[in-house]
């Protein structure tokens, strides 16, 4: 037996046996497989214990520990928090990690010490997963806390107005609840990874004094570690990069496929694809020309050129960024804008502009290194998957609006998808990865009906959702309400959907073309004309879906269902604003949207 | 009663006696948000009323790659018996095809207008916006009587006024009576039981196949009407309108490699008194109702009837069914099948000038703002338009003070015809692609250079101001009546053609095949070393079909080989 197995023996709940073959296993299997074998472990543990006691939360022994509680939409925050519990372990610190969605509000009372992770969504919102516990906090009946010792760590992204805002109040309510910072909340921009490390230790160190020791085995606390990360990326191949708007249409949308043949990358329907990209060309080359830089000067062991192309930043424009050029420089204005109550035009300024817009406004001279260092990290994009493993798991499929726009007198481009759109042929490689959303599921009871409403490329993971259904055989009913501006030249897979409505999969299916007629009628008009429906359908426990833009789409199919379920219950608005939040409690309302 | 009884019915019979009298599901599918189409049974239906499904075949494969539908559009088809408008309908349908349309008004073969690119959710506005004009589209396709046929240049003849009125009557006699176009289309009222409504000519299931007439007046064979099915032919003794012709049985249609399919001459069965007109238009179409092939559309035209039971048979079940028998057919002569452009004077004193319209599409282009310019004419809401044969338009009617302001208009837009070469004044073009489901080459969007260099060819051999009728379809279905051609052009495959020689310049003798799917480089060598000899050897005023015949480049069989086997004589 290993030293390392004999150490860990006295603490271990495995008999003899198993710890042997399990030690022997350790010894034939390459690292690769070690590896994923403890996720693959892990996976089961977690699966059974979720089986056991979600949705309450198990609060064991009263004897004091740490509680790692994290809000996370896309997966960021859930990486974090999976990753302090290991430290916490390797640490003997007493600790379990919770997500939010499984945690009874009300058990906060019984706390003693939380690590709170949560990131921010909508605008200034709260993950769907943390509503519950932002809610009974933000509410009168919120309890007295004084025993409760707490940190925050916030996610966010500096490029929108209300930066880490759901982290900033968790942290001011539990204050004022009278719990005890163990220490001070950091907020998180996209380059999140050293920030929170920094946090996770000081918060670790803190807790050690509080949560009573442990003897544990990293080993039990082992992560699902995916085959691919945004870390480790797989270099898939482009196969398809089709066109899917007509010819006169005012978008370019395009169907995209890679192949992942044999890479062993799995995904499951709901799920995004995390695409490692480059910036446009034609934009490095205008940035080094208005700061009068050399693209070919030598940073690092590369150029310029690569370092803006590959390594940072240069489309979104962030608060993080106008912070350091302000500082870089001196600009006045610039720091103006960075004051607490100029938020919303901050937010306003950046919204209407790319980095070589501010840069063209505020000009200057700074060295290649002093402007990169105003630069965040280029970071992967996410789209929707739009194909089921179950129809092919040799291709994956997403569904990418190029973005393209005239600002300023000037072509404007968006990063990513252009990327994909005009830079990548069949036949390419593209690195990419799953990045999963369980939050974004099919029923797991395959007679459920669902509701779909996905206008534009929202209506990409429904794709995927009715292949699923199809192949699976699943009898329960499809609804899908689908939107763009007009039928003939945007109506995004039509051929796919007059498929799936002949083959029957696709029950009913609802459009609303916005410039078809002089009226303009939105995916939110036609839930509610149809409302009496879907209450029905909510009624008989359909699950409802809305995939797509975040900032004006969500919010108004938010509303319309609040109208429709008020009218459902008799024009009681309040009883309509619980069902809504049950619904989503009960993961029977998802929302996928960016 | 029908020998072929035994065989079972076409499709269309079964959709036609499905639909209550053509109403099928087309409410339905108007409705239906998810597609640019109607359902394929209601495609059939819709014909009835006037529409045709399209796509916009330019654009087919690339709009499949998209994972979209065909780009659906439909063509609606205006009944205009004897082409004739009032410059207040010509204003109505311009607007139309501007608002609705492509930006064009085309201008059949059959005297009628074509809208083509109307989508869907305007479908039902625009059928309205034709109602309003006081025309309709009912029965302009489908398997009944089809836009009736009339002499168009009122200058031929004193009896041309009996003879308009006469096709006038027998259009509406042979109207269908269904109430489903004016509730589909109309928002009529919904009849409560569809089962009450008669068709008291054709009955429940309508004709085997579309049903064509023609009314004509010797020596104009404007209409051509050997290629109608029922044809009229005016008998004017001293200016008076004593009877007419009777001709049945004609017919373009055919297959490519389908010997049993071919263009057939309508053959005179007798002569009536105008008053008989009706009768015995009733009396052709129920016998054609009653015996034609409903199992094979192929095979379901008069034309075959006629060849299966035999011209005397036919004859004599038309004869039962008239108070009195067709009486034994006069003489006439027909001498061209052309339009005459520019001005015109008429018999009681009227001005008139027709215009020359290339292939019938009255559009703008940068070289003749032609659709602006029949505008204007219109708005001096003065005399009439005509639609010809010959897919032109005639502003007649006109008094002294009219013409000049007419004339005036012309020089503004520069419409004169004097340019026009005696080759294009002669040709004709289908529409072929990119609307036509049914095309297999260009056809309109090609001919016009296409004369261009014929003529280039006329001109080397000194023979460009010879009249030579030449006409280009993009099928063998024959809607430009290539068949009628001296020199037919009959699509076969993209840049291809069959070419067919030595039709008549009166449209009394067909054309047959000289050379089978060739390209442009062929046809024009071809063409160049016949014109060579026809020059050189050409008898005075002799045409250039009959010249063919006249000097053994052709011999004819006068049977559908004539058709389906090339006879290219080399010598
Ligand atoms: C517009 C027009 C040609 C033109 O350039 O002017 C035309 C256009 C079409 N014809 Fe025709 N036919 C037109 C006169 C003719 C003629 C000439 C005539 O009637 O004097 C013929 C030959 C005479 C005859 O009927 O034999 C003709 C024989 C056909 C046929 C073949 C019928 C047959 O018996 O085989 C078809 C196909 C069919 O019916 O199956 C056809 C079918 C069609 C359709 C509707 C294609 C289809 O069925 O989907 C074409 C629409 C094309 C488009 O995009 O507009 N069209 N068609 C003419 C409209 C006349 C009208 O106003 O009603
Ligand atoms: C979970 C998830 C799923 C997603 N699924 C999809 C999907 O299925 N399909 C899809 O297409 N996208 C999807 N997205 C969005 C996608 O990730 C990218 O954000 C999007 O493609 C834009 O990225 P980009 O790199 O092309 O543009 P970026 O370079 O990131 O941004 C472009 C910049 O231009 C600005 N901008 C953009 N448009 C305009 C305009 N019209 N006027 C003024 N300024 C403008 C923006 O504010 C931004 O500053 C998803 C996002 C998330 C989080
Ligand atoms: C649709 C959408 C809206 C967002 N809105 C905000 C916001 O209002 N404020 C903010 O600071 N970050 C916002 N973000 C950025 C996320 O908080 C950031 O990506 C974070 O890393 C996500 O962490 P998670 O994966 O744990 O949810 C938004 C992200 C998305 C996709
Ligand atoms: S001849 Fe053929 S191609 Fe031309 S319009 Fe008629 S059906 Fe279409």
């Amino acid at each position: 037996m290993s030293t390392v197995a004999k150490a860990v023996a006295a603490t271990l709940p495995l008999e003899q046996d198993q710890l042997d073959s399990l030690t022997a296993l350790g010894q034939v299997l390459p690292p690769d497989a070690l590896l994923w074998s403890s996720g693959y472990l892990a996976g089961i543990a977690a699966a059974r214990a979720s089986a056991q006691d979600a949705p309450t939360s198990p609060v064991a022994t009263n004897a004091p520990r740490l509680t790692i509680l994290f809000g996370s939409q896309t997966g960021n925050g859930q990486r974090l928090a999976e990753d302090l519990a290991v430290q916490a372990a390797q640490r003997s610190v007493n600790a379990r990690v919770v997500n939010l969605s499984d945690y009874r509000p009300a058990d906060i009372r019984r706390e003693k010490a939380i690590a709170l992770i949560v990131s921010t969504h909508g605008e200034g919102e709260p993950p769907d997963d943390a509503e519950a516990l932002y809610d009974f906090l933000m509410s009168e009946r919120a309890p007295r806390l004084e025993s409760l010792v707490f940190s925050v760590l916030g996610l966010g992204d500096s490029s929108y107005a209300q930066f880490c805002q759901t982290g900033i109040d968790f942290d001011a309510r539990l204050a004022e609840l009278g719990a005890t910072r163990l220490a001070d909340r950091v907020d998180c921009d996209t380059d999140f990874a050293e920030p929170a490390a920094a946090w996770a230790d000081v918060t670790l160190q803190a807790a050690a004094n509080v949560a009573t020791p442990v003897a544990t085995a990293p080993i039990l606390h082992a992560v699902k570690t995916p085959l691919f990360s945004a870390e480790r990326p797989f270099a898939s191949q482009l196969v398809v990069n089709q066109k899917i708007t007509g010819r006169d249409s005012t978008k370019d949308v395009r169907h995209i496929e890679f192949d992942i043949d044999g890479s062993g990358l799995t995904y499951e329907p709901g799920d995004a694809l995390g695409i490692h990209v480059a910036n446009p060309p034609a934009l490095v080359s205008e940035l080094c020309e208005v700061l009068g830089l050399d693209s070919s000067a030598a940073v690092g062991d590369s150029t310029l050129a690569a370092a803006l192309s590959d390594t940072f930043e240069i489309t979104v424009a962030s608060r993080a960024f106008v912070d350091r050029y302000a500082a870089l420089t001196g600009n006045a204005e610039l720091a103006r804008l960075l004051e607490d109550d100029q938020r919303q035009t901050l937010a306003a300024y950046l919204a209407e502009r790319q980095i070589v817009d501010i840069v063209r406004e505020h000009p200057s001279l700074p060295t290649a290194a002093e402007f990169l260092a105003c630069l965040r990290p280029l970071k992967p994009r996410l789209y929707s998957i739009a194909s089921s493993p179950l129809v092919s798991n040799a291709e994956i499929a997403i569904t990418v609006a190029a973005v393209r726009y005239e600002a300023y007198g000037r072509a404007h481009w968006g990063a990513a998808s252009t990327h994909l759109a005009d830079q990548r042929q069949p036949g390419d490689s593209v690195s990419i990865y799953v990045e999963p959303n369980p939050r974004f599921r099919l029923p797991t009871d395959p007679t459920l009906p669902i509701i779909m409403v996905g206008p534009g490329t929202g209506v990409a993971p429904f794709r995927a959702f009715l292949e699923h259904r199809d192949a699976s055989g699943a009898g329960g009913d499809n609804w899908l309400f689908f939107g763009d501006r007009e039928s003939r030249e945007d109506f995004l897979y039509q051929l796919d959907w007059a498929r799936y409505r002949k083959r029957g999969v696709l029950t009913r299916m609802d459009v609303a073309f916005s410039r078809d007629q002089t009226a303009k009628i939105y995916v939110q008009d036609r839930l509610r004309e149809h409302g009496t429906d879907v209450f029905a359908w909510l009624q008989r426990g359909a699950h409802l879906y809305v995939c797509g833009d975040a900032t004006s789409m969500a919010p108004d199919v938010h509303a319309a269902l609040i109208d429709i379920v008020a009218t459902g219950l008799g024009d009681d608005r309040a009883a309509a604003e619980d069902y809504v939040k049950q619904l989503k409690r009960d993961g029977r309302y998802q929302r996928d949207v960016y | 009663m029908n020998d072929s009884e035994s065989k079972p019915l076409s499709d269309v019979e079964r959709i036609k006696s499905a639909s209550q009298h053509l109403r099928g599901t087309l409410v339905e599918s108007l409705a239906d948000p998810l597609t640019g189409a109607i359902a394929d049974d209601d495609t059939q239906l819709s014909k009835f009323h006037g529409i045709y499904q399209q796509d916009d075949r330019d654009i087919r494969q690339e709009r499949r790659k998209q994972r979209l539908e065909p780009a659906f559009s439909f063509m609606i088809r205006a009944r205009i018996p004897g082409g004739r408008m009032t410059p207040a309908q010509w204003l109505a349908f311009d607007a139309i095809g501007r608002r609705y349309g492509n930006d064009s008004v085309r201008v059949t073969t059959r005297q009628a207008v074509q809208f083509h690119g109307v989508i869907k959710r305007r479908l039902k506005t625009t059928m309205q916006a034709i109602n309003t004009s006081l025309l309709d589209t009912l029965a302009a396709c489908g398997d009944v009587n089809r836009n009736v046929m009339a002499p168009a240049n009122p200058a031929t003849s004193p009896a041309f006024a009996a003879v308009q009125a006469a096709a006038q009557s027998m259009s509406d006699h042979l109207c269908p009576r269904t109430n489903a176009y004016h509730e589909v289309w109309l928002d009529k009222e919904k009849l409560i039981d569809t089962a009450d409504e008669v068709e008291p000519i054709y009955g429940k299931t309508y004709l085997p196949r579309k049903f064509k007439a023609a009314f004509v007046i010797p020596p104009d064979n404007d209409v051509d009407v050997y290629s109608q099915d029922l044809g009229f032919v005016a008998v004017v003794e001293a200016g008076q309108l004593v009877g007419f012709n009777v001709m049945v049985g004609g017919g373009m249609g055919m297959s490519h490699g389908e010997p049993e399919t071919y263009p057939r001459l309508a053959s005179t069965i007798g002569f009536c008194r105008p008053a008989a007109v009706n009768a015995v238009a009733a009396a052709v179409v129920t016998t054609q109702r009653d015996f034609g092939d409903r199992t094979n559309r192929k095979h379901a035209r008069l034309k075959y009837t006629i060849d299966t039971h035999g011209l005397a048979w036919f004859r004599d079940e038309v004869n039962r069914r008239l108070d009195e028998p067709l009486e034994a057919a006069r003489e006439v002569r027909f001498t061209h099948t052309g339009d005459r452009y520019g001005w015109q004077q008429a018999s009681d004193g009227s001005w008139q000038h027709t215009f020359f319209v290339e292939n019938g599409r009255v559009a703008d282009s940068e070289s003749q703002q032609l659709l602006s310019a029949m505008r204007e004419i219109a708005s001096l809401n003065a005399g009439a338009f005509i639609l010809t044969p010959n897919q032109n338009v005639i502003v007649a009617g006109l008094n002294d003070a009219e013409r000049r302001e007419v004339a005036a208009l012309i020089a503004k837009y520069n419409l004169s015809s004097d340019s026009v070469s005696a080759l294009r004044a002669h040709s004709l073009a289908c529409v072929g692609f990119p609307t036509c489901g049914l095309a297999m080459a260009e056809s309109e969007r090609y001919m016009p250079e296409l004369v261009t260099k014929v003529d280039a060819l006329l001109d080397k051999h000194g023979v460009a101001d010879v009249p030579i009728v030449a006409r280009m379809t993009g099928c063998p279905n024959g809607c430009a009546r290539p068949y009628l051609a001296e020199i037919g052009l009959v699509g076969k495959a993209p840049g291809r053609y069959n070419l067919l020689l030595g039709a008549s310049f009166n449209g009394d003798r067909l054309n047959r095949l000289y050379k089978e799917n060739i390209d442009e480089t062929e046809i024009l060598a071809t063409l160049d070393e016949l014109f060579a000899g026809f020059a050189s050897q050409r008898h005075a005023a002799e045409s250039f079909g009959d010249f063919l015949h006249r000097s053994g480049r052709l011999t004819r069989s006068g049977t559908p080989t004539d058709f389906h086997s090339p006879q290219a004589v080399t010598r």
